[in-house]
């Protein structure tokens, strides 16, 4: 299940180890991420989550905004 | 079970706050770098001369409204708080006045306020609050 959070919870959950996923186009992250963000792009994060993430540590998912 | 987090308000609302980042642009100047968070603030309801004299000896000429969790209201400038003295600053300010958020490039702020004409302008987070006011001094155009 996927749980909503606000900043102060992401500040929260990177204080804790949390992994940071930035969703957006690879040109949009080389630009501006959060500190130690990593790009799993839309289109690819199916194929490549699994190889690149940790499922023993939290994930939190973001985009530019939810409009 | 891994812990999945959706952070909906996304980077924008990060950047928005001031907060730092990653990346080739985090090496450019931003309002967050040059912004003055020490601009006298007043509520609503305060005397406009008691206002002035506050700002006046805090080496100022201009003053952001702000609601009690400081939300930004309206502006006071130098021609508005020459107006009455005995006018509550909600009577004398500039409503609603643009604002721009801290993650602004310097360069771009140059030119929005060359183009408009602003002097100064408060800048917020995402959902209002104030962070502090920049001038056009603050991002390299000519003072007053």
């Amino acid at each position: 299940m996927v749980r909503a959070v606000d900043r102060d919870g992401v500040r929260r959950l990177m204080e804790q180890g949390a992994q940071i996923i930035d969703v957006l186009p690879a040109r949009e992250y080389s630009e501006d991420h959060l500190p130690g963000a990593v790009n799993l792009p839309l289109r690819k994060i199916e194929a490549d989550a699994c190889r690149e993430l940790d499922s023993g540590r939290p994930i939190v998912v973001y985009c530019a905004d939810f409009a | 079970m891994t812990e999945v987090y959706d952070y909906r308000a996304g980077i924008q609302d990060w950047m928005g706050a001031g907060l730092p980042t990653e990346g080739s642009n985090a090496q450019r100047p931003r309002l967050v770098d040059v912004v003055r968070t020490d601009v006298p603030t007043c509520a609503l309801d305060e005397r406009l001369g008691d206002v002035r004299d506050r700002v006046v000896a805090a080496g100022w000429d201009a003053c952001v409204v702000v609601s009690p969790d400081r939300v930004v209201l309206g502006l006071l400038r130098a021609r508005e708080l020459d107006a009455d003295p005995d006018l509550p600053a909600e009577r004398a300010m500039r409503p609603g006045p643009s604002t721009y958020r801290p993650f602004v490039s310097v360069a771009q702020m140059r030119d929005i306020m060359a183009d408009r004409h602003l002097d100064s302008s408060p800048v917020t987070t995402s959902d209002g609050k104030l962070v502090g006011l920049v001038r056009k001094q603050d991002v390299g155009l000519d003072g007053p």
